[in-house]
Parts: C-alpha cells; sequence; structure tokens
C-alpha cells in the first residue's frame, strides 16, 4: 500500500496538520457555523459528532474546500487555504469521501478508481499524442495501483463492473479506494456507517484502522458512537455552529454538556 | 443508371460526412462531457465562412478573398471557431446545463444574424460563391471527381475518428466522463472541472468549424440560410440516433439521418405538386422527428450507445483462467 506523504517535512510534527481557527459560515440569515476551532495533529484518527443541524456537515465541507468560510481560517501544513476551491484540497495532500457515495455510475470500477491518480500526464489531452509512452507508462502503473486498492477494500472481482451496481456500502469503500488512488495525508470519511449492513461496516472499520496505522489523518463525521468510540482516541463534539466538548470519547459520553446537547437542550 | 447510382451515392456520402464531423464535434461536448451545445449551426458558420474567405479569389464588393490553399482555409477554420468557441465558452461554461443551452443558442442567433448584415464581409444574404472545390481541375471527369472528394471526407473523418478513440480512452477522456457522472466528485479528486470542459468546449467547436468549412467547399456556396437552428437540430437528432458518447455512433448517427433526410425530400418531391413542395418540406423535419422518437422508445442509448471503457482482468492466479490475456492493455467492449 502507498502511504507516501506529500506535505513539507520541515513542519514541526507537533505542529497541526489541519487548524481551523474561529470559522465562521453564514447562509443568508442562518449561522451554521459560529466561531469554530479545532485542529488535527498528524496521524491522529478524530472524529466530530453533535445532533442533527449542529453543522458538522458544514464543518466538513469547509476542510474539505466545497464551501468557503464566511470569515475565519483554515490552515493545512503552513498554508493558509481558506480562499482555496474544493478542487486543489487533493494538492494539499486532503482527500473526503462523500456521505451519500457519489461514484461515477457509468464508468467501471477500476476507471473510478484510476480518476483519483495524480499527476497523469495523459490528463493534458496534447500528450496523447505527443508523449504517448510516458503516458501509457503512467498508466500501466495507475491501472497496477488502483488493482492493488481495489484488492484492499475487497472490489476486485467487480473492477470491470459498472459502479452503478454497486451497493451502497461497496460504494463507499469504491470512494476509500478512489481516494485513496491520490494518496492523501488527510481523510476526511462523511458518515462512513451511514446504510451499510454490518458485515461491510466490520470491513470498513477494520480498512479505516488499517489506514490510520499506515499513518493517515482521519477526521470522522459518525453518527454512530459506537463506531466512533471503537475508532478514535479524540472526540470533537458539536452544537449550533460552535465548539460544545473535545475529549476521550468515554469523557465526552459523560460530558453534562453533551449529555443535554444529544437530548435536546441546546445551551 | 449504375454510374448515375454510384455518383449519387458518392454524393450522398460525401454530404453525410460532413455532418459526420459536426456530430463528432459535438460527442466530445455533449456524449463525453455533457455540454449542451444548441448553438451548433453558429459554430460550423464561423468555420464555413472563415475557410470561404481565405480560399476565394480576391472579390473587389467584399472584404478579402484571399486566394489561399483550400488546406489553409480548413485549418483556419477549425482554429477560429475553435477559439471562438474557447471565448465563448470562457463566458459561458459555468452555466448550468440549461442556461448553457439558451447562451449558445443565442449566440448561434447571432452568429448568424452577423454573417446576414455584415455584407461587405460576408457578402450578406446572398452569401459567398465560387469556394475553390477540391481537385476541382478533375471536375471534367464526374466520378472521379466525386470519388476523390469522397475520399478526402472520408480521410478526415478517419483520422479524426482514430484521434478522438484515443482521446476518449486516456486519462483526459476518463476526466470528461467524470466530469459528466458527477461533477462534485470530479472536484474533489483534484479535476478541475471548469478547464476540462473548456477543452472538450473548445476542440469540439473546432472540429465543428472544419465540418463547416469542408461543407462549404464541397458545395461551392454557402448562404445565411446554410445555417438555421434545423441544422443544430439535425446534428442533435444524429449523434442521439447514432448513440452518444460513441464516435463510431456519431458517424452511423449522421449517415442514417442524412439518409431519412434525402430520402423524405425525394420523396416530397415525388408526391406533391411543385406549388405545395416548400411546404411539404417541412415533413422532412417531421420524419426526423419520428426517427427520433421511434429509437429513443426501441433503444434509448442509440443504436450504438456509449462503449464502456475497461482494462483487461488481470489473472487472478495461475489456471483460474484458460488464456493469458495482455495485463493492462486498455480494451472495449459493447455494452450489454
Amino acid at each position: 500500500m502507498q502511504t507516501g506523504f506529500s506535505i513539507n517535512g520541515s513542519v514541526h510534527s507537533d505542529m497541526p496538520l489541519i487548524e481551523v481557527r474561529g470559522l465562521v459560515k453564514q447562509f443568508g440569515g442562518l449561522r451554521a457555523i459560529d466561531g469554530m476551532s479545532m485542529a488535527l495533529k498528524r496521524g491522529e484518527m478524530v472524529g466530530l459528532i453533535g445532533p442533527n443541524g449542529a453543522g458538522k456537515t458544514t464543518m466538513f465541507n469547509l476542510i474539505a474546500g466545497a464551501l468557503k468560510p464566511t470569515s475565519g481560517a483554515i490552515r493545512i501544513g503552513d498554508a493558509d487555504v481558506s480562499g482555496e476551491g474544493a478542487e486543489q484540497r487533493i494538492g494539499r495532500g486532503v482527500g473526503r469521501t462523500f456521505q451519500i457515495p457519489r461514484p461515477f455510475a457509468e464508468m467501471t470500477v477500476l476507471e473510478n478508481v484510476l480518476t483519483g491518480a495524480q499527476g497523469q500526464s495523459g490528463e493534458r489531452f496534447w500528450m496523447n499524442f505527443l508523449s504517448t509512452r510516458k503516458v501509457a507508462a503512467e498508466e500501466r502503473a495507475a491501472v497496477e495501483k488502483a488493482r492493488a486498492l481495489l484488492d484492499f477494500v475487497l472490489l476486485a472481482k467487480l473492477q470491470n463492473e459498472p459502479a452503478r451496481v454497486l451497493s451502497g456500502g461497496q460504494r463507499k469503500l469504491l470512494e476509500l479506494a478512489r481516494i485513496l488512488m491520490a494518496d492523501p495525508d488527510v481523510i476526511l470519511l462523511d458518515e462512513p456507517a451511514a446504510g451499510v449492513n454490518p458485515t461491510l461496516l466490520e470491513l470498513i472499520i477494520d480498512r479505516v484502522r488499517a489506514l490510520n496505522g499506515q499513518g493517515k489523518t482521519i477526521l470522522l463525521i459518525e453518527h454512530n458512537m459506537e463506531m466512533v468510540a471503537r475508532l478514535c482516541g479524540r472526540v470533537i463534539v458539536m452544537a449550533a455552529g460552535k465548539l460544545l466538548a473535545e475529549g476521550t470519547p468515554a469523557e465526552v459520553s459523560r460530558h453534562p454538556a453533551v449529555v443535554s446537547a444529544y437530548l435536546g437542550g441546546v445551551a | 443508371m449504375i454510374f448515375d447510382l454510384m455518383a449519387y451515392g458518392a454524393f450522398f456520402l460525401t454530404m453525410a460526412l460532413t455532418y459526420a464531423i459536426i456530430c463528432l464535434g459535438l460527442n466530445v461536448q455533449w456524449g463525453q462531457t455533457g455540454l449542451f451545445n444548441v448553438g451548433i449551426a453558429g459554430f460550423v458558420a464561423i468555420g464555413a465562412y472563415v475557410s470561404a474567405l481565405l480560399t476565394t479569389p480576391d472579390a473587389p464588393d467584399r472584404f478579402g478573398g484571399f486566394g489561399m490553399p483550400i488546406v489553409i482555409g480548413w485549418l483556419g477554420g477549425a482554429l477560429v471557431t475553435g477559439f471562438a468557441t474557447f471565448l465563448v465558452g470562457a463566458l459561458t461554461i459555468r452555466l448550468r446545463a440549461d442556461y448553457l443551452a439558451i447562451a449558445t443558442f443565442g449566440v448561434a442567433v447571432a452568429v448568424q444574424l452577423c454573417v446576414l448584415n455584415l455584407e461587405p464581409v460576408t457578402g450578406g444574404p446572398f452569401g459567398i460563391s465560387f469556394i475553390p472545390r477540391p481537385f476541382a481541375s478533375l471536375a471534367g471527369n464526374p466520378s472521379l471527381f466525386s470519388a476523390l472528394n469522397l475520399a478526402v471526407l472520408v480521410g478526415i473523418v478517419v483520422l479524426l475518428y482514430l484521434a478522438l478513440e484515443r482521446l476518449a480512452r486516456s486519462p483526459w477522456g476518463r476526466v470528461l466522463r467524470a466530469i459528466r457522472e458527477d461533477e462534485t466528485a470530479a472536484l474533489a479528486l483534484g479535476k478541475n472541472a471548469v478547464r476540462f470542459r473548456l477543452q472538450a468546449f473548445a476542440i469540439g467547436g473546432a472540429i465543428m468549424g472544419l465540418a463547416g468549412a469542408t461543407q462549404a467547399h464541397f458545395i461551392g456556396f454557402i448562404a445565411p440560410d446554410n445555417y438555421m437552428p434545423t441544422l443544430t437540430f439535425q446534428v442533435w437528432a444524429m449523434l442521439i440516433v447514432g448513440g452518444s458518447g460513441n464516435n463510431r455512433g456519431a458517424i452511423l448517427g449522421a449517415v442514417v439521418v442524412w439518409g431519412i433526410w434525402a430520402v423524405s425530400a425525394s420523396a416530397v418531391s415525388a408526391l406533391f405538386p411543385p406549388e405545395q413542395q416548400a411546404r411539404a418540406a417541412s415533413l422532412q423535419i417531421v420524419m426526423i422527428g419520428a426517427a427520433l422518437c421511434a429509437i429513443l422508445l426501441l433503444r434509448p442509448r442509440g443504436i450504438l450507445g456509449e462503449v464502456r471503457m475497461f482494462h483487461r482482468a488481470k489473472v487472478p492466479a495461475a489456471g483460474d483462467l484458460p488464456a493469458n490475456p495482455p495485463a493492462n492493455e486498455p480494451v472495449h467492449a459493447e455494452k450489454s
């Protein structure tokens, strides 16, 4: 498996890999994120939880670049990426999955994963005529790597099927393989357990743990508290667009503010 | 008799192949990338007029007539149209599909009105005539002349087909399909969707311009009336009938729909008295519409449909498969 780190090696290891400060996201009259701050250290696996409407998904989309903050700053490594678009995040070493998986339905499973490859010279159309050997060599390497990733998520047998035939859980695994193709340092997982049958869920948990073991930093949004407790050493709890509590899963589940937020009495 | 048939066959196929080129351009834009271009006629017109201006002999009553070789005219037509498409795309490519359709439709109407009214450049409603035809020196031998013209068109279509197939199978083509399937997911994988869509739009436009240029030289005369929305409709019908997303389908669809068009034209002239024929000609569009409905009901993906790209499966373990196919060789197969 590939685990290369691409983020600047001079960054001090204690320095957070992703840091969010005073983030605000306003949708018309609604302040979905209201001065949220948090940080991810290299190699951590952190859970982001909170009651419905707490702003988790908005927060996730801000970190993933799919939304731009109204104010506040998002830093990856030592770069301020607040103004960058979603397509630049991979270049910063940050990959994401989607709550409702978004496979390229009419493309094969293998093609889906190949699309995750970065820096392919064949993605510049003229190179397909001017430098065919280089393109072909890169493509061979990409296919080999994509097949290894499909082995990792147990989808190798389906590689030539169109992605639309996959089940919900398999789609989540496909998204994982697709983003791993880009060798991200940080993986943002949006509810990987939602709508997944128990057998596949165990596989997903196992693979996420393996990736973290290989050094990937992982941020997990999840409703399934049991999964968060099993995977994450640290949990960040949001409510009403703000940080509510932070700590180990055991600590936050005893935290009075968390208990009352989940029971409906947001402070 | 047989010579007449062959001559007509050559004429018919040459004309159909000029449409096949337009169709290949639309397939890059719509079939592969999902760009809803409803202004095809405008881009074809730009290619035709640029090539005509570059290659016709000097004309005292209008701009140009630069008397250049036909090849220069064709390349010029393709390049200028590609550039024009790029400019239109730079303004409109961020629009959602339905707005892009309205914008491109507007561009086509504007182009048509420009060529109609810019008389000093385009000859206005009278158009441009005496556009040099390839192999004009051989016009004395009609069968050789039309055979060579057909050969040129076949050559262009084959070269274009091979180049576009290579692109469709390339990582570039894969990104286009990914953007068509799900732009948000493509962005999350670091693909700059706007840049890829703009490239596909401009390449498709350049191909349409090339088609307009070859068509102009094949007919020898162009006028604003040739570039009405009917042309856009015909080309869309061709791509849908043949199979959107499939380059061979684009070519086949052009031949089939142009065939329906030609057959219905002779049916109209045979069945209706001369004074009714202008009105009866509308039945041709009805025929195309009926063919389109039939195809959509019987084969919703078109006659050929999109081909799925896949890489031949690696042999999982020794003895699992009888043959040992070359690993990683891109192959394709028909969708079931």
